[in-house]
Order: structure tokens, then C-alpha cells, then sequence
């Protein structure tokens, strides 16, 4: 039996989907619609998707898009970028979303967080955080895709982040993201300790061991983008989704039961 | 008509979709022509119990839907809390349920047995159906279905249907006559729950 769940993450840039190194860099990599019906097909736990220059570009989200690409998820789907008001969650549930993930305004205005679990309910709020090493000061949490520091600890956020309301957290290593090298397994530890509700292990997956590692530090979930949409040293464009078989034997004695 | 009942919560865009998905007609409405012409009904739900009901009163679609599905025995499929709001009570709330399946829900309780886990239980869980209930389709190994709840339904085992672990073993389907109920959330189960909504589907024409 599976309960940790592995959660392909698509970066969208308004229409297109992109995919980028250090949160930079980014490029086209195919059409959303598409690739959500390609991992339907491929039975996925999950699936998140982020639109990455909605709030830099103070756009609102595409609704008609997600529209169109939650008719096709039949599977839990998560989207997040440039929700600004409760008006644009309950929008999203509306549309057939079922969960909402804040991450720049969670820090402009954490008490849309909980207004928003207030009304749809905490498992369907998620809050991601994106942080990375700072010269002086150590890790700290990075608004606006990466662009600006908030000059918050990570913990201590994602604390008052559980306390406003949240129903999961998705901690994104921008130092780690679009490398391939692993997760940050000493913050992803030090955070499903101090946390009572769900961590996602986000950024820097390059292969299954990654997931079992960061699930065995006490990841509730892994999220992954490289690893499901490129193929090869060249990085070609290639979506792909691990078997059921393998994924629950990689998390063999991980059970919940 | 499959009809999605529009009391003011729950997520029927989703549920929606699957209805398209398995094609067949359905829509959202909490128009009583509608209801009452319906084929079949579907109680979606999310969030707390007690806001849940008093939603549902509120609307004023009660006794029609009691009569439809209580008197003229029109088939009817509640999701989730559209599930726990067919029981008594619940531990989560103080407002009675609509009672038409005798039971109560619990939050999920861990005091007793040496585990870890998180409340909600959320994720992908392997569901056994004890009764070989016809809204499970064979031709699978196993069902996988995906869960998000705190709460879960103590009732008689005959009306049990499916069940999952998480922790110990609990109920997440139920049928009573034209009555069936899910915990978990089939619109969201891939090809699962594609496959389950087909059963209904058949169950229905």
C-alpha cells in the first residue's frame, strides 16, 4: 500500500509550460492540456501545477486554462500563482480544482490563509515555500519566484504558517531546483519534525532514491519536475511517470499501516 | 440526468468532469424541477459537518431529496461528507445527520495503537470490498482510491461495502438499497474511480 504520494510539479508561464535550473532559465516544454492527459493515463498520485510569472506580471490566474486542464485531471490537482483573494479560491473550487497553493501572498497576508482554509476547508490549502542559502544569515524565504527575500526563517514561517490554517507545506529548495542532485534532507528533517501537518520534499529529485530519502527524513510527499518531463543528458522533452509496482516497492516498509 | 446537488459546498466540478469523463448528461443544481427529473443524485461535500447540514437545510431541497430517495428509491451516490452526512451523527459536530443509514461518524483515533500518522488521511489507499459490492469492478488486482478526511463511519457491517487501513481498519463505502456512499474520492482516483463511476453508471441505467 502507498500512502506517500509523488507529485509531478508543472511550471507554467501563462500558457505554456516551461522548466528552468535555480528558478532561471527557463524554457518551453509543451502544452498543459496535454501533458496532464499523458499523466492520467500514467495514474499519478497528484499533481501541481504553478503558474511562475502571474504574480511578477500582476496577472490574474488563467482561469479558462485551468478550467480546461482540471477537466482532464482526474486525479487531485493543486494550482498555484497569482491567487490574490478568497474570491480567487473559491473560484478555483468552482472550476474543479481542489487545492489551492499560496506562496507570495501567504507572506504579504498570511490571514488569507486561513480565511481560505476557513471556507474550503485546511486540506485543501497549501503553502509553498520557496528559500534559499543566503551569504549572511542562512536559509531564508524568497517571494516572487525566487526574485525577492522576505528575510524569514524557513521554520519559523512554516510554523506560523501551520498556525494560520495550513493544511500541507511545500518546501522548495531554489538552490536545489532543476539540479537533479537530491533534495534538502536536513531542512525537509528539521521541518516534518516540527510540523504536525504534511511536508512536500520540493526541488533537486533527480531519481527514485531521492523520494525514499526524503520520505525516510519524514516527507509526507516528494515533488518532482525534471525527473517527469526531461529525458537524457540532452534534456529532452519527455514525460514520464514511474510504475505503480516500482514506487511501492521503493517505499516498502514505509507503510502506514 | 445524473444531478449533482448544489447545496453551497462541496467540489462538483470535479465530480462533473468524471460524469463527462464516463459520458453520461449531468449537471450541478439545486433547482427542484431538476431534482425531481433527475436519474440518479449525487451529494458531494467538503469541510466541517455541522456547516455542511446547516447548508443543506438551508437550501430547502431536504424533503424533496428524502422523497426521491427515501420514498421513490432513486439511486444516490454521496462523496466524502456527502458520505458522513447520510449518519446519525458525527463526533465532528453537534447537529444530528440526515439519518437515513443508521451509524455515526469518528475522528480517526490512534491512542491505543503504536503509530504515527497525520490527521487529515490524505493519499492513495488500497480499498477491499468484504460484501464483492457490484459498484466495485472486478477486472482490477486492487483499487486504489485517493482519501482526504479526519473523520470516518461506525455502522452495522451490512451496510459496509468497502473498507481501507489506515492505522486500523475503517469504513469508506457503504450501500443501503438504492443508497451508496463513498469516503473517498472517486472523481479523483484515475482510472479507479473512471471504472467506479462506469459501475454506478451501470447500476443506475
Amino acid at each position: 500500500m502507498l500512502n506517500k504520494r509523488v507529485i509531478p510539479t508543472l511550471l507554467l508561464d501563462n500558457t505554456g509550460l516551461v522548466k528552468g535550473r535555480n528558478f532561471k532559465k527557463h524554457k518551453y516544454v509543451g502544452d498543459p492540456v496535454n501533458a496532464v492527459k499523458i499523466f492520467n493515463d500514467k495514474e499519478v498520485d497528484e499533481l501541481a501545477i504553478l503558474d511562475i510569472t502571474a504574480t511578477n506580471e500582476n496577472r490574474r490566474p488563467n482561469f479558462e486554462l485551468i478550467k480546461n486542464i482540471a477537466s482532464q485531471a482526474f486525479m487531485p490537482f493543486a494550482y498555484g500563482g497569482g491567487l490574490r483573494e478568497l474570491s480567487d479560491i473559491e473560484m478555483l473550487f468552482k472550476i474543479g480544482v481542489e487545492k489551492a497553493i499560496l506562496n507570495t501572498v501567504a507572506v504579504e497576508n498570511l490571514s488569507l490563509v486561513s480565511a481560505a482554509s476557513q471556507i474550503v476547508g485546511q486540506q485543501s490549502i497549501v503553502v509553498s515555500i520557496d528559500y534559499k542559502k543566503t551569504f549572511f544569515g542562512g536559509k531564508k524565504v524568497f517571494t516572487h519566484s525566487g526574485k525577492n527575500n522576505s528575510k524569514l526563517d524557513p521554520i519559523e514561517y512554516a510554523l506560523r504558517v501551520q498556525d494560520a490554517g495550513a493544511g500541507e507545506i511545500i518546501v522548495n529548495s531554489i538552490d536545489n531546483e532543476g539540479t537533479l542532485k537530491g533534495y534538502d534532507y536536513e531542512l525537509i528533517q528539521d521541518l516534518s519534525t516540527k510540523l504536525d501537518i504534511p511536508v512536500i520534499a520540493s526541488g533537486g529529485a533527480g531519481c527514485l532514491e531521492d523520494f525514499k530519502q526524503a520520505v525516510d527524513v519524514g516527507a509526507s510527499a516528494v515533488a518532482a519536475g525534471d525527473m517527469f518531463t526531461f529525458h537524457g543528458k540532452h534534456k529532452a522533452v519527455l514525460i514520464t511517470y514511474p510504475k505503480y509496482a516500482e514506487l511501492e516497492n521503493l517505499f516498502k516498509g514505509q507503510n502506514n499501516e | 440526468m445524473f444531478v449533482i446537488i448544489d447545496y453551497g459546498t462541496g467540489n462538483s466540478g470535479s465530480i462533473l468532469n468524471m460524469l463527462r469523463k464516463v459520458g453520461v448528461e449531468g449537471c450541478v443544481s439545486s433547482d427542484p424541477e431538476v431534482i425531481k427529473n433527475s436519474k440518479a443524485l449525487i451529494l458531494p461535500g467538503v469541510g466541517a459537518f455541522d456547516n455542511a447540514i446547516k447548508k443543506f437545510d438551508e437550501s430547502g431541497l431536504k424533503s424533496l431529496i428524502e422523497e426521491e430517495v427515501l420514498v421513490n428509491k432513486k439511486p444516490f451516490l454521496g462523496v466524502c461528507l456527502g458520505m458522513q452526512l447520510l449518519f446519525d451523527k458525527s463526533e465532528e459536530g453537534v447537529l444530528s445527520g440526515l439519518g437515513w443509514i443508521p451509524g455515526s461518524v469518528k475522528r480517526f483515533n490512534f491512542d491505543n495503537i503504536d503509530v504515527n500518522l497525520k490527521v487529515p488521511h490524505m493519499g492513495w489507499s488500497v480499498v477491499n470490498s468484504p460484501n464483492n459490492s457490484e459498484l466495485f469492478f472486478e477486472g482490477f488486482e486492487e483499487h486504489r482510491f485517493y482519501f482526504v478526511h479526519s473523520f470516518h463511519v461506525v455502522c452495522d457491517p451490512k451496510y459496509v461495502i468497502g473498507t481501507a487501513q489506515y492505522g486500523y481498519e475503517f469504513i469508506c463505502a457503504v450501500r443501503k438499497d438504492n443508497i451508496w456512499a463513498t469516503q473517498f474520492h472517486p472523481e479523483k482516483s484515475h482510472k479507479f474511480g473512471i471504472q467506479l463511476f462506469k459501475q454506478f453508471v451501470n447500476l443506475v441505467c
